[in-house]
């Protein structure tokens, strides 16, 4: 029943990072990629109307990992204090320049917003990439479950960790690149002329950085968290999911040269889509049945079994997850569906009164 | 200890005060929005479209303001109240994921249907968006409420090893009478702030001779809708609530009222300054035995006064809790008052030229919010010096390991962001205002409806 559970929010986490990931992709190209007002329009139209549902991934996975492993999230959200209440400033402050740019126009506060949106989508993959770093070296836990990191100490993997360190930067850096190669493939899916064209090669740029990126962190893991070796060397038919990282990776490349058809731009979205599924369930498999490493003691480590909730809540929470997972899915076809198709600079330019 | 427990209690009690400014609206208004799709359906006039289109895009703005410092919410009980979570997690963990996978979704994808979606929905389906939009608003306002129904009157768990509480019975946790009473007061509070907002635009627009023919209908709308909610909220849901707390909690009962000694034939106290050190009321202008009625229906009842509870379960701010409650109940009285007399006014014709009522509406803007942050006061400090009422305290739930230093970081920070995010709020609410909904129907003349081009 936990192992059930450590899956569905893994499964919702993923789901997340897909998803705002898009969004917050083309916050960090925002300012590189649209040059003109038309533009800049064109880009928060491809994520306008679905970013804050995209966003209510991160509650409804906050929630279901709240109520299926209390322990962990107990544990988690307290010893991460610090960077959590700075994610919270940054979605604030992004959701607050998306929210006012719709509103008001003008030469002072449509480049503000612009600003602020770029600035903070930047912060946000990085500090979530640097989260996920810290989750896989591994926390100073007590024997109670509980831990504090300041926000970084020497910046070394020793036994004084703090968020940032050489480690988490890595990660955090590689997040950047993989949410601004994820951004930019969305982009190009939905936008046309030299928007789309400008945002492929962007794309190719983040892929060379990805890789590289992606080498060293995949080496320094096995390093940092012996854990990850331990479980794919018992069990080899994990390697599906670095294969699937894999696979999208090489998708990106073949898919984005110069010389393709339309169905290539979806492809490429795709196998982005695939490197970052495949990327986070590769960390999840590797820690799996751990949910939280203790760094010094492994007794202290918080796995599934230790941090869940009651049996009977678990089961129960199962019948309505399910329900409400379809009906979730329904509204996102309907809403997908709804606002599909191409986002054009011109269309903008002819619409003053467009809602971007 | 104590220091650091009470900057944890009041960055909580400043994130949530201020976050619940916009939920209250948008709670309200979504009904309101629900009321004037209906409208325009029936009537087939574009009148109700455009003031439906006015409306929603006020509430889009605290939609989005109600996302950004709710996240905070949920976020601060596993940062802040970290031994609370990992005790309570199991129960109040399921209310809580529920209302992100139930109602989160279904509000944030069809509150984009409603905004951009008009034309293309067509007339039915853009009603049945406003009507999923209001659905799902109360969902969510419903399984907070459960949420802290089950703070207030823990029900249907069971001890897990550890001490941890474990969910015994989902129905029990979901169905908790607090819960239904406190979900139906706490409804009719946000309806009566969506009413006397959507009045006060009116009244604006009216005195200001400007938008009229909108102005109107939404104080017609706004006085009848407010009338009844107002109505209701003295009686049953208000009595219902004090009569539920006297069971339950007697000694916050005793607090609330300023009641320090028990008594037959308790008198209840409209006007005066609790004294807790001598014990008793200054000034007080009282009306004999009327708390004995209203908590036992007998005019002799004895009401329990604080002296007969140990001092350690007093809540720890009995004068704010005082007070909340008072400032509660008085502002409630007169928004009867208020909306009565408007609409009587309104059924005699004389509403919309009467310019007294007018500027009366106009200024009773910000009572209803300030008479709904005092009923939360109420409840949550009236629920001290538990954080589950009788089976964990308030500092046995904190994060052993955050420090002082690290929580006036982040209540500063909060202070600091939040003060940005109000005047960005008042900025854009007052452009919306001010260009009215004439002229946003006029902008978008040629299109019908806007949406993003393609």
């Amino acid at each position: 029943m936990s192992a059930a559970w450590f899956c569905l929010v893994a499964l919702m986490l993923a789901a997340y990072v897909l998803l705002d990931g898009f969004d917050l992709g083309a916050g960090i190209l925002h300012l590189g990629i649209a040059r003109t007002d038309a533009e800049r329009r064109a880009v928060i139209s491809t994520i306008g109307p679905v970013w804050d549902a995209n966003e209510v991934w991160l509650l409804a996975a906050g929630g279901t990992l709240y109520f299926a492993f209390p322990a962990l999230y107990a544990s988690g959200f307290s010893g991460f204090y610090l960077p959590l209440m700075i994610v919270l400033w940054l979605l604030m402050l992004r959701g607050i320049s998306l929210e006012f740019r719709s509103h008001v126009r003008g030469p002072v506060w449509t480049p503000l917003c612009d600003t602020v949106f770029c600035g903070a989508s930047a912060l946000l993959a990085i500090f979530f990439g640097a989260a996920l770093g810290n989750v896989v070296r591994g926390l100073p836990l007590d024997a109670s479950g509980s831990f504090f990191e300041p926000l970084w100490t020497n910046f070394r993997l020793g036994s004084d960790t703090g968020i940032l360190d050489w480690y988490t930067i890595l990660v955090g850096l590689a997040a950047y690149f993989a949410l601004a190669q994820h951004g930019a493939l969305w982009l190009r899916y939905k936008t046309t002329g030299t928007l789309a064209e400008r945002a492929r090669s962007l794309a190719r740029i983040s892929w060379i950085f990805v890789l590289v990126l992606t080498a060293v962190i995949t080496y320094s893991s096995f390093i940092v968290q012996p854990h990850i070796w331990a479980n794919f060397s018992a069990h080899p038919w994990g390697l599906i999911f670095p294969a699937l990282a894999l696979a999208g990776l090489a998708g990106v490349y073949v898919w984005t040269s110069p010389s393709t058809s339309a169905t290539a731009e979806f492809r490429a979205f795709a196998g982005s889509c695939a490197y970052l599924a495949g990327m986070l369930t590769s960390a999840a498999y590797g820690l799996f049945p751990i949910v939280l490493p203790a760094r010094g003691n492994p007794a202290y480590s918080l796995t599934i079994d230790n941090a869940k909730a009651g049996d009977y809540g678990l089961k129960i929470g199962l019948i309505w997850w399910s329900i409400g997972m379809v009906l979730a899915a329904v509204y996102f076809v309907f809403v997908y569906r709804y606002f599909a198709g191409k986002v054009s600079a011109e269309a903008q330019d002819q619409n003053g009164h467009g809602l971007y | 200890m104590n220091a650091t427990l009470d900057i944890h209690r009041l960055q909580f009690a400043f994130t949530v005060t201020f976050h619940y400014i916009f939920p209250q609206l948008t709670m309200g208004l979504a009904f309101l929005l629900f009321v004037l799709k209906t409208l325009a359906l029936r009537t087939g006039k574009e009148h109700y479209n455009d003031a439906l289109r006015f409306w929603a895009r006020i509430f889009g703005i605290n939609f989005a303001l109600g996302v950004v410092t709710g996240i905070p919410m949920e976020f601060q009980f596993g940062t802040n109240w970290s031994v609370f979570s990992r005790t309570a997690g199991s129960v109040i963990g399921q209310t809580l994921a529920m209302e992100g996978i139930f109602s989160f979704f279904l509000e944030s994808s069809f509150l984009g249907l409603l905004l951009y979606g008009e034309r293309r929905l067509g007339r039915i389906g853009h009603w049945v968006s406003a009507l999923l939009v209001w659905v799902g608003s109360w969902l969510s306002g419903y399984l907070i409420v459960a949420t802290d129904a089950w703070m207030q009157r823990p029900v249907g768990y069971s001890m897990g090893p550890q001490g941890q509480f474990y969910l015994a019975s989902f129905w029990a946790l979901l169905l908790n009478r607090w819960a239904l009473w406190q979900f139906a007061h706490t409804m009719l509070g946000a309806l009566q702030t969506g009413c006397f907002v959507m009045a006060a635009i009116g009244a604006y627009y009216l005195l200001g001779d400007r938008d009229v023919a909108h102005g109107r209908t939404f104080l017609r709308v706004a006085v009848i809708v407010g009338l009844i909610a107002s109505v209701l909220q003295l009686y049953p849901t208000g009595d219902s609530q004090g009569q539920m707390i006297a069971q339950n909690q007697p000694v916050t009962l005793a607090a609330m009222e300023g009641l320090f000694h028990t008594e037959s034939g308790a008198p209840l106290v409209i006007v005066g300054q609790p004294d807790v050190e001598r014990q008793r009321i200054d000034n007080p202008v009282t009306i004999p035995t009327a708390l004995s009625f209203l908590t036992y229906r007998r005019w002799g009842a004895e009401v329990s006064g604080l002296n007969r509870f140990p001092q350690a379960d007093w809540p720890d701010r009995i004068p704010l809790l005082y007070f909340s409650y008072h400032i509660m109940v008085g502002l409630g009285t007169v928004f009867i008052g208020i909306m009565l007399i408007a609409a009587l006014d309104l059924w005699r014709g004389r509403l919309y030229s009467s310019r007294p009522i007018l500027w009366v509406l106009l200024l009773s803007l910000p009572f209803p919010y300030i008479a709904n942050t005092a009923g939360w006061v109420t409840a949550e400090v009236g629920r001290q010096p538990w954080l589950i009422y009788g089976l964990q305290r308030t500092a046995a739930g904190v994060s052993p390991l955050v420090s002082e230093g690290n929580v006036w970081f982040t209540f500063l920070g909060f202070a600091g962001m939040y003060t940005v995010l109000g005047i960005l709020f008042l900025f854009l609410v007052a452009h919306e205002i001010d260009r009215g909904p004439e002229a946003l129907a006029a902008s978008m003349m040629p299109k019908a409806i806007a949406e993003p081009v393609r």
